[in-house]
């Protein structure tokens, strides 16, 4: 009886074992001992070596009784009678080589390894060999939604890993010394160390942990462009492919939320200042969290009736569902932070009027205005701005109509013009009406803004793709309502100011893509109402508001602004990021001196 | 929450006038201005333009045709009742400066909004005339609170069972071509109405005001469902609006894009019966 597994991997969750030379399968479903029967050779004589899981640890029976303290010479597979030992790795207790087998877990086959020692416990590897392994483990894919039941329902679409499958994918971080990671993350949480936790099952702490950083680590788990931020910075991704620790981050936050482990914080400072934030969006909430917790009171805005800004109104219900979003914001609110709704900033209340009551102002508005690209026919009926569509769909929940009020648009072909997630996002809201969805982009796959992620499963649902497409006017029923988009061509000409490839239409390439809905998902500007109460703000030439990037405050004394309103539309992250600054900078201004640096992650010390 | 703190029935219970008490709006809210309101969970958010206010009572007054669902549903709510979401105030406000005579024009329920308008171009020192229309005696609305306003009123019905009988653009080419000292026409009601007067002013070459009414969902520039042509430039009628110089508004495409949820309503109104 042995009690000890390898650290990473649990046996009890594996369905078969395969040799690694001719993937002859040690099915322990199949049989019914349950257990992998393999031949070994000890003392030059072949015997039978049956291994036997039992709970979490094996048991091992020889069909001859071997010494105490030995180790069988060689194992093999019965099959292909090839040697599963691995002469590069050792039982990091005992010493003796390891046998190798494969073992598919979620549809991938990996290595899995076998201490040949028998009577030894059964170790935990060196750490040169866990290196070795962890190399060999392949980026677990989070378990979907099947396709082709998924485009019929609004649920969402990866249900995220299992235990083990977090398990696995932790057990793949390197835990680099100098993680790089950390600087591909706009608020710096503290990667490896999290991970570190994941890896000993502490959960829990996983979750504090990435919470000193990050106040919504559910949604950014699910909605961050890690591609671009901190996975492209894996060490891991040079040759292989790098650590998922979006998906990792999504598993601590789901972990914490569903076993009811979140406590929010009792609030026993009070600075006695107060604060206003307008807009309850990502940026918006990180000032209020951190405001909160530094003893500030603190009055959230929200012009719409639902708080959560493009969080609510903007990511469809199958990609962030919105109980995630109002968990998270009634974590806001049992810390002690008020949330005004139906309140207009600019027209109920004008930022002078809050900075009569408050000490200091965030603005994080977000861009909200739809932009149009002014071509003819735009007024058409059946033809939406992204956020007109999305707005209906999920703040409105047209989806439900009738049972709510606003009416469902629906159509048999529907045509989305843009390539950026939100032009993935209605494609596939509008794949689940039941309609069938076109993308028109200018530029090529290769140029899409949108995540990876989003542009591979609206693939897989089936959504066309016409690349170096781009719309030139649109065609009109007798009644007004769109039943067509004239398209022209495009390629790919010299790179232009952004470092992408100027697309150039090609003359005469005309065509007419058939739809009877089209939406624009071109891209927002910014909101005028704030501005027409607030002239004194100043305004880049785009209409954005100017801040100073090291502090996020704006020419307006006392009033700050960070996220979509400061740099165009842009990610969740971001907006958390240049919340964060501000808030320290407006911590540091009302109380004299500069906020505390959270924790940084702990530095391996020399011993001399 | 907002409370209802009065409701009164007007033009047989069609027309629908509520007193609602929403005193941080009431204190900001000007002529021309509307809110958007969402009665339940599972309601639209609809526009309504505000009719009156009292900021001293801290409420804001809203007169509304039932024509849907949503409509029908406020209908049934009473004094004492709750309505979930009030937003507001949302748009700009009517320029109401002094500078001389004015024509107000409104039509059906646009009387409600147009009396709260002509009540600020009166407060300004202009000379207000009003001229009011409705379908038959029962519709008209709020005839007595114009004539305590205006400097001169004129009522036309469809059916002259009231007043005179005709449209509104009638007595308007009237004064238009007897006065010279018209500087501005101000036109509230249904879509046809407004396009009708502005045909009419544009031979006059009078300065045309009108406030339009498109579909609208969030009402603060979000969606842009509330689109219309101006001047062959596309606004946003929550933000840039909602009044805008009637000589450059597309009125063809407005009907259009108005009609366009028709069925759509008659289907939520029959399942809420059912």
């Amino acid at each position: 009886m042995l009690d000890h597994d390898v650290k990473y991997l649990k046996f009890k969750t594996y369905l078969n074992t395969y040799c690694p030379h001719c993937h002859n399968s040690f099915n322990v479903e199949k049989k019914e001992e349950k257990s992998i029967d393999f031949k070994a050779k000890y003392k030059g004589e072949e015997i039978d070596l049956r291994l036997s899981p039992y709970l979490d640890v094996f048991e091992v029976e020889t069909s001859k009784s071997i010494d105490k303290g030995d180790s069988v010479d060689d194992l093999i597979c019965p099959k292909c009678h090839k040697s599963l030992i691995n002469k590069n790795l050792n039982c990091g207790e005992c010493g003796s080589e390891v046998g190798e087998v494969l073992i598919s877990a979620a549809s991938r086959l990996i290595p899995f390894f076998i201490c040949t020692r028998y009577g030894c416990e059964w170790h935990g590897l060196t750490k040169r060999d866990e290196r070795h392994i962890k190399l060999k483990i392949p980026r677990q894919e989070m378990p979907e939604q099947d396709q082709k039941l998924r485009v019929h329902n609004y649920q969402e679409v990866p249900y995220g890993y299992t235990t083990e499958l977090a398990l696995l994918e932790a057990g793949r971080c390197l835990q680099c010394k100098n993680p790089q990671c950390v600087e591909g993350c706009p608020v710096n949480i503290d990667i490896p160390a999290f991970i570190a936790l994941i890896a000993e099952e502490r959960f829990d702490d996983a979750a504090k942990k990435i919470k000193e950083r990050n106040v919504l680590p559910a949604i950014c788990g699910r909605v961050c462009p890690q591609e671009s931020q901190c996975e492209s910075k894996c060490i891991l991704g040079h040759k292989d492919d790098p650590v998922a620790i979006g998906r990792l981050e999504r598993y601590v936050a789901d972990y914490e939320r569903k076993m009811e482990l979140v406590e929010a914080p009792v609030i026993t400072k009070d600075t006695g200042k107060k604060i206003a934030v307008v807009g309850s969006g990502p940026a918006g909430l990180t000032v209020a969290s951190d405001m909160r917790q530094l003893g500030y009171g603190v009055t959230v805005f929200e012009a719409l009736h639902e708080t959560g800004g493009v969080l609510t109104y903007g990511i469809p219900e199958f990609r962030l569902p919105k109980s995630i979003v109002q968990f998270e914001i009634n974590y806001l609110k049992e810390m002690g932070c008020r949330i005004e709704m139906n309140h207009v900033i600019g027209n109920v209340l004008t930022i002078d009027e809050l900075l009569e009551h408050f000490d200091s102002v965030f603005i994080g508005v977000g861009a909200g205005l739809p932009t149009f690209m002014g071509l003819e026919g735009e007024s058409l009926g059946n033809l939406f701005s992204a956020n007109e569509y999305l707005t209906r769909m999920n703040l409105m929940k047209a989806y439900k109509f009738p049972e709510y009020d606003t009416p469902m648009p629906k159509a048999n072909n529907v045509v989305v013009v843009g390539g950026g997630n939100v032009a993935m996002d209605c494609a596939r809201t509008a794949l689940r009406t039941g309609s069938d969805v076109t993308i028109v982009y200018r530029r090529s796959r290769h140029e899409l803004p949108a995540r990876e992620e989003e542009v591979h499963h609206a693939e897989e649902e089936g959504i066309k793709f016409k690349l170096l497409t781009n719309p030139v006017r649109y065609i009109g029923t007798d009644h007004n309502k769109v039943k067509g988009v004239e398209c022209i061509k495009m390629q790919l000409g010299e790179p232009d100011d952004s470092g992408r490839r100027r697309p150039v239409p090609i003359e005469g390439s005309n065509f007419t893509v058939d739809c009877d809905m089209a939406i624009v998902a071109i891209g927002t500007g910014p909101n005028p109402i704030l501005f027409s109460s607030t002239p004194d703000l100043k305004r880049n030439k785009w209409g954005y508001i100017e801040v100073n990037p090291q502090t996020m405050e704006t020419s307006k004394d006392k009033v700050y602004a960070g996220g979509d309103i400061v740099t165009g539309s842009a990610t969740v992250i971001e907006a958390m990021g240049a919340g964060r600054i501000a808030a320290n900078a407006m911590h540091k201004k009302l109380s004299g001196k500069p906020k505390k640096p959270k924790k940084e992650p702990k530095k391996a010390v020399k011993v001399k | 929450m907002f409370q209802i703190v009065r409701k009164q029935e007007m033009a047989r219970g069609t027309i629908i006038r509520f007193d609602i008490s929403a005193p941080k709006i009431a204190k900001k809210v000007k002529a021309g201005q509307f809110v958007i309101i969402r009665v339940n969970e599972t309601g639209e958010r609809i526009p309504l333009t505000v009719a009156d206010k009292d900021s001293f009572a801290g409420t804001i007054t809203l007169i509304f045709q039932v024509v849907g669902k949503t409509t029908a549903l406020m209908r049934s709510l009473n004094e004492g009742d709750m309505i979930r979401d009030v937003v507001g105030p949302l748009g700009k406000t009517a320029e109401t400066e002094k500078i001389g005579t004015v024509i107000m024009v409104g039509g059906g329920t646009g009387v409600a909004i147009l009396h709260h308008v002509a009540k600020a171009f009166k407060e300004a020192g202009n000379y207000v005339i009003g001229i009011i229309g409705a379908q038959n005696k029962e519709m008209l609305i709020l005839e007595n609170e114009m004539n305590h306003i205006c400097d001169e009123l004129v009522v036309t019905t469809d059916d002259g069972s009231y007043g005179k009988q005709g449209f509104v653009t009638d007595p308007l080419k009237k004064y238009l071509e007897e006065r010279y000292d018209i500087k501005l026409v101000y036109a509230i009601g249904p879509i046809i109405m407004m396009k009708n007067v502005v045909k009419l002013t544009k031979l006059f070459d009078v300065k045309t005001m009108v406030s339009l009414n498109p579909i609208m969902i969030d009402g603060t520039g979000m969606c842009g469902g509330c689109r219309v042509k101006v001047n062959n430039k596309t606004q946003f009628c929550c933000v840039d609006g909602p009044d805008f110089d009637g000589f450059e508004v597309d009125f063809d495409e407005l009907i259009n894009r108005n009609m366009l949820y028709i069925k759509e309503e008659k289907d939520s109104l029959l399942f809420s019966i059912r």
